[in-house]
Protein backbone atom coordinates (compact mmCIF):
# COMPACT_ATOMS: atom_id res chain seq x y z
CA UNK A 1 0.00 0.00 0.00
CA UNK A 2 1.33 3.45 -0.86
CA UNK A 3 1.70 5.96 1.63
CA UNK A 4 2.82 9.85 1.06
CA UNK A 5 6.07 10.31 2.42
CA UNK A 6 5.09 13.36 3.59
CA UNK A 7 2.15 12.67 5.99
CA UNK A 8 3.07 11.69 9.63
CA UNK A 9 -0.52 11.14 10.19
CA UNK A 10 -1.01 8.23 7.85
CA UNK A 11 2.60 6.70 7.77
CA UNK A 12 1.66 6.28 11.28
CA UNK A 13 -1.76 4.77 11.22
CA UNK A 14 -1.03 2.69 7.94
CA UNK A 15 -0.53 -0.72 9.09
CA UNK A 16 -3.28 -0.64 11.57
CA UNK A 17 -5.17 -1.76 8.39
CA UNK A 18 -3.05 -5.15 7.89
CA UNK A 19 -1.59 -4.43 4.08
CA UNK A 20 1.51 -6.94 3.65
CA UNK A 21 3.62 -4.01 2.69
CA UNK A 22 3.79 -0.50 3.26
CA UNK A 23 4.86 1.46 0.56
CA UNK A 24 6.52 5.06 1.71
CA UNK A 25 6.61 7.09 -0.91
CA UNK A 26 9.54 9.80 -1.42
CA UNK A 27 8.87 10.50 -5.24
CA UNK A 28 5.79 12.06 -6.74
CA UNK A 29 3.77 12.24 -3.65
CA UNK A 30 6.25 14.57 -2.58
CA UNK A 31 6.82 18.14 -3.94
CA UNK A 32 10.07 18.92 -4.84
CA UNK A 33 10.16 22.20 -2.04
CA UNK A 34 9.41 18.84 0.64
CA UNK A 35 11.57 16.36 -0.40
CA UNK A 36 13.73 17.03 2.62
CA UNK A 37 11.76 16.83 4.80
CA UNK A 38 10.13 13.84 3.15
CA UNK A 39 13.09 11.86 3.79
CA UNK A 40 13.60 13.03 7.75
CA UNK A 41 10.21 11.82 8.09
CA UNK A 42 10.29 8.39 6.49
CA UNK A 43 13.57 7.79 8.19
CA UNK A 44 12.27 8.52 11.46
CA UNK A 45 9.42 6.40 11.11
CA UNK A 46 11.28 3.88 9.92
CA UNK A 47 13.27 3.57 12.96
CA UNK A 48 10.73 4.83 16.00
CA UNK A 49 7.53 3.46 14.51
CA UNK A 50 6.38 -0.77 15.36
CA UNK A 51 5.20 -1.94 11.91
CA UNK A 52 5.35 -5.64 13.06
CA UNK A 53 5.40 -8.13 10.47
CA UNK A 54 4.54 -5.71 7.53
CA UNK A 55 6.93 -5.29 4.76
CA UNK A 56 8.64 -2.16 4.76
CA UNK A 57 9.27 -0.31 1.33
CA UNK A 58 10.27 3.37 0.57
CA UNK A 59 10.21 4.32 -2.97
CA UNK A 60 12.70 6.73 -3.65
CA UNK A 61 13.69 9.55 -5.85
CA UNK A 62 15.48 8.05 -9.20
CA UNK A 63 19.82 8.11 -8.75
CA UNK A 64 19.57 11.24 -12.00
CA UNK A 65 18.14 13.51 -9.81
CA UNK A 66 19.62 15.35 -6.85
CA UNK A 67 17.10 13.54 -4.58
CA UNK A 68 18.06 9.79 -5.07
CA UNK A 69 21.22 9.40 -3.68
CA UNK A 70 20.17 10.47 -0.12
CA UNK A 71 17.56 9.01 -0.13
CA UNK A 72 19.53 5.59 -0.50
CA UNK A 73 21.46 6.79 2.60
CA UNK A 74 18.12 7.86 4.68
CA UNK A 75 16.42 4.47 4.62
CA UNK A 76 19.30 1.96 4.30
CA UNK A 77 20.32 4.09 7.67
CA UNK A 78 17.16 3.50 8.92
CA UNK A 79 16.79 -0.44 7.81
CA UNK A 80 13.99 -0.60 5.41
CA UNK A 81 13.57 -4.27 3.88
CA UNK A 82 13.40 -2.85 0.24
CA UNK A 83 13.94 0.27 -1.83
CA UNK A 84 11.83 0.53 -4.59
CA UNK A 85 13.32 2.23 -7.84
CA UNK A 86 11.28 4.18 -10.01
CA UNK A 87 11.11 4.29 -13.98
CA UNK A 88 13.89 1.60 -14.22
CA UNK A 89 14.60 1.01 -18.05
CA UNK A 90 18.06 -1.08 -17.63
CA UNK A 91 19.97 -3.13 -15.73
CA UNK A 92 22.96 -0.83 -15.44
CA UNK A 93 20.45 1.41 -13.68
CA UNK A 94 19.63 -1.50 -10.83
CA UNK A 95 23.91 -2.09 -10.37
CA UNK A 96 24.21 1.47 -9.96
CA UNK A 97 21.71 1.90 -6.94
CA UNK A 98 23.32 -1.67 -5.79
CA UNK A 99 26.24 0.34 -5.94
CA UNK A 100 24.59 3.10 -3.71
CA UNK A 101 23.62 0.57 -1.51
CA UNK A 102 26.79 -1.58 -0.71
CA UNK A 103 28.09 1.84 0.35
CA UNK A 104 25.49 2.66 2.95
CA UNK A 105 25.54 -0.48 3.78
CA UNK A 106 29.35 -1.03 4.21
CA UNK A 107 29.28 1.57 6.26
CA UNK A 108 26.89 0.67 8.91
CA UNK A 109 28.27 -3.33 8.64
CA UNK A 110 25.40 -4.84 7.50
CA UNK A 111 26.33 -5.46 3.31
CA UNK A 112 23.69 -7.84 1.96
CA UNK A 113 20.39 -6.63 4.01
CA UNK A 114 18.45 -4.32 1.35
CA UNK A 115 16.58 -5.85 -0.75
CA UNK A 116 15.56 -4.22 -4.58
CA UNK A 117 12.12 -3.67 -5.85
CA UNK A 118 12.57 -2.24 -9.98
CA UNK A 119 9.66 -0.52 -11.14
CA UNK A 120 9.29 -0.55 -14.45
CA UNK A 121 7.04 2.10 -16.73
CA UNK A 122 8.30 2.93 -20.04
CA UNK A 123 8.51 0.67 -23.25
CA UNK A 124 11.85 0.61 -22.50
CA UNK A 125 11.66 -1.06 -19.23
CA UNK A 126 9.16 -3.63 -20.40
CA UNK A 127 11.34 -5.21 -23.68
CA UNK A 128 14.67 -5.19 -20.47
CA UNK A 129 12.02 -6.57 -17.54
CA UNK A 130 14.09 -9.98 -17.56
CA UNK A 131 17.93 -8.39 -17.77
CA UNK A 132 16.10 -6.07 -14.89
CA UNK A 133 14.98 -8.67 -12.86
CA UNK A 134 18.20 -10.76 -13.16
CA UNK A 135 20.38 -7.46 -12.41
CA UNK A 136 21.00 -8.07 -8.79
CA UNK A 137 20.78 -11.11 -6.35
CA UNK A 138 18.87 -7.97 -4.38
CA UNK A 139 16.19 -8.17 -6.68
CA UNK A 140 12.82 -9.26 -4.89
CA UNK A 141 10.52 -8.24 -7.50
CA UNK A 142 9.59 -5.83 -10.28
CA UNK A 143 6.36 -3.87 -10.67
CA UNK A 144 4.55 -2.41 -13.40
CA UNK A 145 4.13 1.22 -13.25
CA UNK A 146 0.79 1.55 -15.45
CA UNK A 147 0.53 5.97 -15.56
CA UNK A 148 3.73 6.80 -16.88
CA UNK A 149 3.83 3.44 -18.94
CA UNK A 150 0.48 4.38 -20.83
CA UNK A 151 2.07 7.79 -21.60
CA UNK A 152 4.73 7.04 -22.63
CA UNK A 153 2.76 3.97 -25.18
CA UNK A 154 0.93 7.66 -26.52
CA UNK A 155 -2.06 6.26 -25.15
CA UNK A 156 -3.96 6.16 -21.86
CA UNK A 157 -5.62 3.80 -19.59
CA UNK A 158 -9.21 2.07 -20.11
CA UNK A 159 -11.02 -0.16 -17.56
CA UNK A 160 -10.31 -3.33 -19.75
CA UNK A 161 -6.84 -2.85 -19.53
CA UNK A 162 -5.88 -3.88 -23.02
CA UNK A 163 -3.44 -1.04 -23.27
CA UNK A 164 -1.51 -2.94 -20.15
CA UNK A 165 -1.77 -6.43 -21.70
CA UNK A 166 1.71 -7.16 -23.25
CA UNK A 167 3.77 -5.20 -20.36
CA UNK A 168 1.86 -7.37 -17.38
CA UNK A 169 2.64 -10.46 -19.58
CA UNK A 170 6.05 -9.87 -20.02
CA UNK A 171 6.67 -8.70 -16.70
CA UNK A 172 5.37 -11.56 -15.34
CA UNK A 173 7.06 -13.75 -17.72
CA UNK A 174 10.54 -11.96 -16.57
CA UNK A 175 10.17 -12.48 -12.93
CA UNK A 176 8.99 -16.00 -13.14
CA UNK A 177 12.28 -16.44 -15.58
CA UNK A 178 14.04 -14.99 -12.81
CA UNK A 179 12.46 -16.06 -10.04
CA UNK A 180 11.11 -13.20 -8.25
CA UNK A 181 7.95 -11.67 -7.32
CA UNK A 182 6.23 -8.85 -9.61
CA UNK A 183 3.28 -6.73 -8.39
CA UNK A 184 1.01 -5.04 -10.28
CA UNK A 185 0.09 -1.20 -11.14
CA UNK A 186 -2.25 0.74 -8.88
CA UNK A 187 -5.88 1.51 -9.58
CA UNK A 188 -6.72 4.95 -8.51
CA UNK A 189 -10.36 5.53 -8.96
CA UNK A 190 -11.57 4.37 -5.30
CA UNK A 191 -15.37 5.52 -6.69
CA UNK A 192 -15.09 2.37 -8.74
CA UNK A 193 -14.71 -1.14 -6.87
CA UNK A 194 -16.27 -3.19 -9.14
CA UNK A 195 -13.53 -2.56 -11.82
CA UNK A 196 -10.86 -2.05 -9.83
CA UNK A 197 -12.20 -5.96 -8.43
CA UNK A 198 -12.51 -7.39 -12.25
CA UNK A 199 -8.55 -5.85 -12.69
CA UNK A 200 -7.85 -7.87 -9.71
CA UNK A 201 -9.62 -11.14 -10.81
CA UNK A 202 -7.19 -10.19 -13.80
CA UNK A 203 -4.24 -9.59 -12.75
CA UNK A 204 -4.03 -12.89 -10.33
CA UNK A 205 -5.14 -14.97 -13.73
CA UNK A 206 -1.57 -13.29 -15.42
CA UNK A 207 0.05 -14.77 -12.34
CA UNK A 208 0.91 -11.44 -10.48
CA UNK A 209 1.92 -12.11 -6.79
CA UNK A 210 0.04 -9.01 -5.85
CA UNK A 211 -1.52 -5.53 -6.51
CA UNK A 212 -0.42 -2.29 -5.13
CA UNK A 213 -3.05 -0.07 -4.06
CA UNK A 214 -3.62 3.39 -2.82
CA UNK A 215 -6.01 3.12 -0.02
CA UNK A 216 -6.78 1.07 2.88
CA UNK A 217 -10.36 0.68 1.24
CA UNK A 218 -8.66 -1.53 -1.57
CA UNK A 219 -7.02 -4.29 0.96
CA UNK A 220 -9.93 -6.17 1.50
CA UNK A 221 -10.97 -6.77 -2.24
CA UNK A 222 -7.55 -7.77 -3.11
CA UNK A 223 -7.25 -10.38 -0.39
CA UNK A 224 -10.62 -11.60 -0.86
CA UNK A 225 -9.74 -12.19 -5.24
CA UNK A 226 -6.31 -13.71 -3.84
CA UNK A 227 -7.89 -15.88 -0.67
CA UNK A 228 -8.16 -19.84 -1.97
CA UNK A 229 -11.82 -20.78 -1.46
CA UNK A 230 -11.94 -23.75 1.48
CA UNK A 231 -12.55 -26.71 -1.58
CA UNK A 232 -9.21 -25.23 -3.17
CA UNK A 233 -7.39 -25.46 0.42
CA UNK A 234 -8.41 -29.12 1.16
CA UNK A 235 -7.49 -29.91 -2.40
CA UNK A 236 -3.74 -28.76 -1.61
CA UNK A 237 -3.80 -30.15 1.26
CA UNK A 238 -4.61 -33.51 0.33
CA UNK A 239 -2.03 -33.58 -1.99
CA UNK A 240 0.89 -32.51 -0.21
CA UNK A 241 -0.33 -34.84 2.40
CA UNK A 242 -0.32 -37.68 0.19
CA UNK A 243 3.22 -36.33 -1.55
CA UNK A 244 4.76 -36.69 1.92
CA UNK A 245 3.12 -40.02 2.57
CA UNK A 246 4.56 -41.21 -1.42
CA UNK A 247 8.05 -39.88 0.02
CA UNK A 248 8.24 -41.39 3.49
CA UNK A 249 7.60 -44.73 1.80
CA UNK A 250 10.29 -44.43 -1.43
CA UNK A 251 7.41 -44.22 -4.20
CA UNK A 252 8.05 -42.21 -6.80
CA UNK A 253 4.62 -41.32 -8.87
CA UNK A 254 1.36 -40.71 -6.81
CA UNK A 255 -2.26 -40.23 -7.76
CA UNK A 256 -4.83 -38.89 -5.50
CA UNK A 257 -8.70 -39.60 -6.63
CA UNK A 258 -7.52 -40.95 -9.17
CA UNK A 259 -5.14 -38.41 -10.80
CA UNK A 260 -1.85 -38.53 -11.54
CA UNK A 261 0.20 -35.73 -9.02
CA UNK A 262 3.26 -34.21 -11.23
CA UNK A 263 5.44 -31.61 -10.50
CA UNK A 264 3.12 -28.50 -11.62
CA UNK A 265 0.42 -29.70 -9.80
CA UNK A 266 2.51 -29.70 -6.38
CA UNK A 267 3.59 -26.35 -6.98
CA UNK A 268 -0.29 -24.97 -7.53
CA UNK A 269 -1.16 -26.96 -4.38
CA UNK A 270 2.14 -24.70 -2.46
CA UNK A 271 0.91 -21.91 -4.06
CA UNK A 272 -2.57 -22.38 -2.81
CA UNK A 273 -1.38 -22.99 0.67
CA UNK A 274 0.93 -19.85 0.78
CA UNK A 275 -1.73 -17.76 -0.29
CA UNK A 276 -4.10 -19.33 2.73
CA UNK A 277 -1.26 -18.58 4.76
CA UNK A 278 -1.23 -15.23 3.77
CA UNK A 279 -4.74 -14.26 3.51
CA UNK A 280 -5.17 -16.02 7.39
CA UNK A 281 -7.15 -18.53 6.58
CA UNK A 282 -4.76 -21.09 8.06
CA UNK A 283 -2.10 -20.68 10.01
CA UNK A 284 1.60 -22.59 9.89
CA UNK A 285 0.96 -24.10 13.00
CA UNK A 286 -2.20 -26.29 11.50
CA UNK A 287 -0.04 -27.43 8.94
CA UNK A 288 2.51 -28.95 11.71
CA UNK B 1 26.31 28.88 13.74
CA UNK B 2 24.25 31.34 11.79
CA UNK B 3 20.36 30.87 11.45
CA UNK B 4 18.04 32.21 9.22
CA UNK B 5 13.95 31.89 9.59
CA UNK B 6 12.89 28.61 8.41
CA UNK B 7 9.75 26.37 8.73
CA UNK B 8 9.20 22.77 8.40
CA UNK B 9 5.95 20.80 9.39
CA UNK B 10 2.66 21.51 8.86
CA UNK B 11 -0.82 21.95 11.01
CA UNK B 12 -2.62 18.94 10.11
CA UNK B 13 -3.58 16.03 12.48
CA UNK B 14 -0.67 13.76 13.87
CA UNK B 15 2.06 16.54 12.42
CA UNK B 16 3.83 19.70 13.88
CA UNK B 17 4.68 22.80 12.81
CA UNK B 18 8.08 24.12 13.76
CA UNK B 19 9.50 27.05 12.53
CA UNK B 20 12.89 28.55 13.62
CA UNK B 21 14.35 32.58 14.14
CA UNK B 22 17.71 33.75 15.23
CA UNK B 23 17.81 33.86 18.65
CA UNK B 24 16.42 36.66 20.12
CA UNK B 25 18.22 36.27 23.56
CA UNK B 26 20.64 33.86 25.38
CA UNK B 27 20.70 29.95 24.55
CA UNK B 28 17.45 28.32 23.43
CA UNK B 29 13.82 29.40 23.32
CA UNK B 30 11.18 27.31 22.65
CA UNK B 31 7.34 28.63 22.76
CA UNK B 32 5.14 25.19 22.52
CA UNK B 33 1.28 25.25 21.35
CA UNK B 34 -0.45 22.05 21.80
CA UNK B 35 -3.13 20.51 22.56
CA UNK B 36 -1.57 17.44 25.06
CA UNK B 37 0.88 20.33 26.49
CA UNK B 38 -0.41 19.47 29.94
CA UNK B 39 0.51 15.93 29.91
CA UNK B 40 3.11 15.79 27.45
CA UNK B 41 4.42 19.38 27.26
CA UNK B 42 7.59 19.01 28.69
CA UNK B 43 8.70 15.80 26.82
CA UNK B 44 8.23 17.89 23.96
CA UNK B 45 10.06 20.61 24.21
CA UNK B 46 13.03 18.05 25.90
CA UNK B 47 13.07 16.54 22.36
CA UNK B 48 13.34 19.71 20.84
CA UNK B 49 15.95 20.73 22.30
CA UNK B 50 17.79 17.49 22.61
CA UNK B 51 17.19 17.15 18.43
CA UNK B 52 18.47 20.83 18.03
CA UNK B 53 21.69 20.26 20.30
CA UNK B 54 22.57 17.37 18.67
CA UNK B 55 22.76 19.44 15.25
CA UNK B 56 24.93 21.76 17.51
CA UNK B 57 22.51 24.66 17.44
CA UNK B 58 22.74 25.94 21.32
CA UNK B 59 20.85 29.51 20.40
CA UNK B 60 17.50 30.17 18.41
CA UNK B 61 14.07 31.16 18.70
CA UNK B 62 11.82 28.34 18.57
CA UNK B 63 8.01 28.30 17.96
CA UNK B 64 5.95 24.60 17.95
CA UNK B 65 2.69 23.75 17.09
CA UNK B 66 1.87 20.51 17.91
CA UNK B 67 -1.42 18.61 16.35
CA UNK B 68 -0.62 15.21 18.34
CA UNK B 69 2.85 14.10 16.75
CA UNK B 70 4.69 11.39 17.60
CA UNK B 71 8.29 11.76 18.62
CA UNK B 72 9.85 10.05 15.63
CA UNK B 73 7.66 13.52 13.30
CA UNK B 74 8.65 15.94 16.25
CA UNK B 75 12.52 14.94 15.68
CA UNK B 76 12.28 14.71 12.14
CA UNK B 77 10.39 18.43 11.69
CA UNK B 78 12.98 19.82 14.52
CA UNK B 79 15.70 18.55 11.51
CA UNK B 80 14.27 19.56 8.88
CA UNK B 81 13.79 22.90 10.08
CA UNK B 82 17.47 23.08 11.33
CA UNK B 83 18.95 21.72 8.33
CA UNK B 84 16.85 24.52 6.22
CA UNK B 85 17.50 27.00 8.96
CA UNK B 86 21.65 26.22 8.86
CA UNK B 87 22.08 25.17 5.57
CA UNK B 88 23.61 22.40 6.76
CA UNK B 89 22.46 19.20 5.31
CA UNK B 90 22.37 15.68 7.66
CA UNK B 91 23.03 13.61 5.09
CA UNK B 92 25.67 13.51 2.65
CA UNK B 93 26.42 15.38 -0.61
Amino acid sequence: MFVPGNNPGMMADAHIYGPDSIMLDLEDSVTMAEKDAARLLVHNALKSIDYGDTEMVVRINPLSTPYGRKDVEAVVKAGVDVIRMPKTETADEVRELEAEIVKVEEELGCVGRTQIMAAIESALGVVNAYAIATASKRMMGIALGAEDYSANLKTQRTPGGAELLLAREQIVVAARAAGIACFDTVYSNLDDMETFRKEVELIKTLGFDGKSIINPRQIEVVNDVFAPTQKEIIKARTILAAIRDAQAKGSGVIAVNGKMVDRPVVIRAERTIALAIASGIISKEELQ
Amino acid sequence: MEIRNAVAGTLESGDILIQIAPASGEGLHIELDSSVQAQFGRQIRHLIQETLSGLGIQQADVKATDKGALDCTIRARVTAAAVRATGKDVWKD
